[in-house]
């Protein structure tokens, strides 16, 4: 994965709390292989209407905001289905960070997963961005070093899990850090094995003829 | 994070997450071990990570494959659907005969939804960790077990290791204490909790439901709440195990039999929190204060007594709540200071991981017994196994006999990927979990409840206190 450092790109402003992943992908489109790319699609029903025409009020159809590498909206972003697909969307249409005051747990992990940064700002941090952008700021600096935003003439911090920050700053992947271990999870399973022998599923002769 | 890893008592939560973990990283990173892992169609982009690398399923014993997301629910002859539908349910079988999974395919007499099928199966038991590309997968902590979805490429992680790094949550207690009123279900708690802490006023924490109320529920109950735990946003949603969870479990086909499970069940019956345990947030409701509850709005927050009337944004204070009330309000075309009785519906839809068990369906005929629906509706039994059972009982003849229709099993009409659309502009009144824009298709509009509330709506044709037909007999020769 590559790394992520600083972000210097477009911004775009999503007013709204609750941008849940149905909305960020809607269900009839994750049929499609990745290979396909996902941008086409990401917040589908929000920016073209019923004939496929683009809505004049969505600001991601701005031409100010074309080529946004960076997506600002209020509370609850990514909340709902666990669906990866949602993250899918936004970087391949080319965001690579969102930033509002909270977001669904899945989303968020899901994101790191991709090198996609949640970055968490308050309340309050998050109007002033969103202000700033609709008053005609075009782009944002993104510090993920320094913990900062640059927007307008803003300059806020924000968080993100330490944890995750590590991951990304380094462009880290979990399954090559777990294999490492793989001495570790055998010795864990041999011991569990005594310790909750209940937990292996019985194996029915003739399975699923229920109760 | 206060009571992280400080003295004192540990919640439910602690002892079953610490009891799993691996390796405990400095930076609080656990490596935890997880003891069952559910599939469906949606898994083929982690069958690709596993494909790229080359890497094989580690635990094929602990992971389970079920066809229910995308299956059709008025035949189980996949010729006869859609292409690109048949074609994520073949690469999933697929997929499960190429790792050597147990897959529950269309022609399984146990197929149907993954959070119904596997506390059916006894493949849920209390103690376990559980996940799933699903988030709901929060429903299979009803038992005691930590349940949480998760995306594809924590999924193709515990594939290939059968292991998931995470950072211990916050923990949050929920207590219902007193008696339900009659025909108020596990489901209006839910809402009323949802309500009260917002979509994401459990977000970064572990919720255990506790108190009398909570007791009280059956397992059917239970999984509709911890279901809508991640409503909430919470990570997951727990229940402790009593006697109930174990009478439930004896006898299920994958639960340990005979002696095993009664040693099974002596581990289980002593795990729950230490009475000195602390929890990082409590939340607290008294039962007898919650009624039948409806959505009006987009998100699940967005909930009511159905004695209530619409909320005006004009009256709300903080300014961003009352943009969003105004945007719902916009979307859902109704108006502030409306009675939510007088929403007209056009459609209903029983069904899904929330509210489609045996429970659900008995609680949804006994308002239709002896009525005529006055809209077109689907009811999809959350497996074929509460499908047989239905049958037997002849639940399916009242609900075809009052004019809904009565399918197979499967996600259907909750969000629509198998083609069970609402569509575009109509109101449908749902006992599933999202009502979210377009969730049930392009243009939809959702209003959530429990099977009975929506059995009550289909017979009116609007939104109903379903308390009120309770009174009322059924009109004779109808």
């Amino acid at each position: 994965m590559k790394p992520f450092k600083t972000l210097d790109a477009v911004a775009c402003p999503l007013p709204q709390s609750n941008v849940d992943t149905d909305q960020l992908i809607p269900a009839r489109f994750m049929k499609r292989s990745r290979a396909d790319g996902y941008g086409g699609f990401l917040l589908y029903d929000l920016r073209f209407d019923e004939t496929g025409a683009q809505k004049a009020d969505c600001p991601l159809n701005d031409t100010i905001r074309q080529g946004a590498q960076i997506l600002v909206s209020r509370r609850n972003f990514g909340s709902g289905s666990s669906r990866e697909a949602a993250v899918y969307a936004l970087v391949d249409y080319g965001i690579t960070c969102v930033i509002a005051p909270s977001y669904g747990d899945i989303f968020a992990s899901n994101s790191v997963n991709n090198g996609l940064l949640p970055a968490v700002v308050s309340e309050e941090d998050c109007e002033a961005l969103l202000a700033g952008l609709q008053d005609g700021a075009e782009t944002a600096t993104v510090d993920l070093e320094a913990l900062t935003i640059r927007c307008a003439n803003l300059v806020v911090p924000f968080t993100v899990d330490p944890v995750w920050r590590t991951k990304l700053l380094n462009g880290w992947d979990d399954i090559d850090l777990t294999r490492s271990h793989a001495e570790a999870i055998a010795a864990f399973a041999a011991s569990d094995r005594e310790r909750r022998p209940w937990m292996q599923p019985n194996r029915p002769a003739t399975a699923s003829s229920g109760t | 994070m206060p009571s992280i890893d400080a003295g004192g008592g540990r919640t439910l939560f602690d002892k079953v997450f610490d009891a799993h973990v691996v390796v405990k990283r400095e930076d609080g990173q656990c490596l935890l071990w997880i003891d069952r892992h559910f599939l469906h169609e949606g898994s083929f982009h982690a069958f690709n990570k596993l494909k790229e690398r080359d890497a094989e399923v580690a635990r094929p014993d602990l992971t389970f494959g079920i066809e229910d997301h995308y299956v059709p629910t008025r035949t189980r002859d996949i010729t006869k659907i859609d292409p690109a539908i048949r074609g994520m349910i073949e690469q999933l079988r697929g997929n499960s005969e190429r790792h050597g999974l147990r897959l529950f395919d269309l022609d399984d007499p146990g197929q149907g939804i993954v959070h119904v099928v596997g506390p059916e199966q006894g493949l849920t038991l209390p103690g376990l960790t559980m996940v799933c590309g699903d988030s709901h997968t929060a429903t299979h902590g009803a038992f005691g077990a930590i349940a949480f979805g998760i995306g594809a490429s924590e999924v193709a992680h515990v594939l290939m290791t059968q292991t998931l790094w995470q950072k211990k949550p916050k923990r949050m207690r929920v207590t219902v204490d007193g008696v339900l009123a009659p025909g108020v279900t596990a489901k209006d708690i839910a809402l009323s909790i949802i309500a009260r802490i917002g979509a994401d006023g459990a977000v970064g924490h572990a919720i255990e439901y506790a108190g009398s109320a909570i007791r009280g529920l059956s397992m059917e109950g239970r999984l509709t709440l911890c279901n809508l735990s991640i409503e909430a946003g919470g990570r997951c949603g727990m229940v402790a195990p009593d006697q109930t969870t174990v009478d439930y479990l004896r006898g299920r086909p994958f639960a340990p039999q005979g002696e095993a499970f009664e040693a099974a069940a002596r581990d289980w019956l002593a795990l729950a929190s230490d009475l000195d345990a602390v929890f990082d947030r409590e939340v607290r409701l008294d039962a007898t204060e919650i009624a039948p509850v409806v959505t009006w709005g987009i998100t699940p927050e967005d909930a009511s007594p159905i004695t209530a009337t619409v909320p005006d944004p004009e009256q709300i204070a903080d300014p961003a709540r009352a943009a969003q009330v105004r945007d719902a309000l916009d979307y859902m075309d109704i108006k502030p200071g409306q009675s939510l009785t007088d929403i007209r519906i056009d459609r209903v839809f029983i069904g899904s991981c929330t509210n489609s068990r045996i429970e659900d369906i008995r609680a949804a005929a006994a308002i239709l017994a002896g009525r005529n629906a006055k809209v077109p509706g689907l009811v999809s039994p959350g497996s074929m196994l509460v499908k047989k059972q239905a049958e037997e009982e002849g639940l399916d003849r009242i609900i075809r006999d009052a004019g809904l229709e009565w399918v197979d099993a499967g996600c259907s009409m909750c969000v629509g990927m198998n083609g069970d659309l609402v569509p575009p502009g109509e109101r449908c009144a749902s006992t599933t979990n999202r009502n979210f824009r377009g969730r049930q298709g392009p243009g939809s509009r959702t209003h959530l409840m429990s099977p009975a509330m929506v059995a009550a709506a289909a017979v009116t044709g609007h939104l109903t206190d379903m308390r009120q037909l309770m009174r009322e007999p059924a009109p004779a020769g109808n």
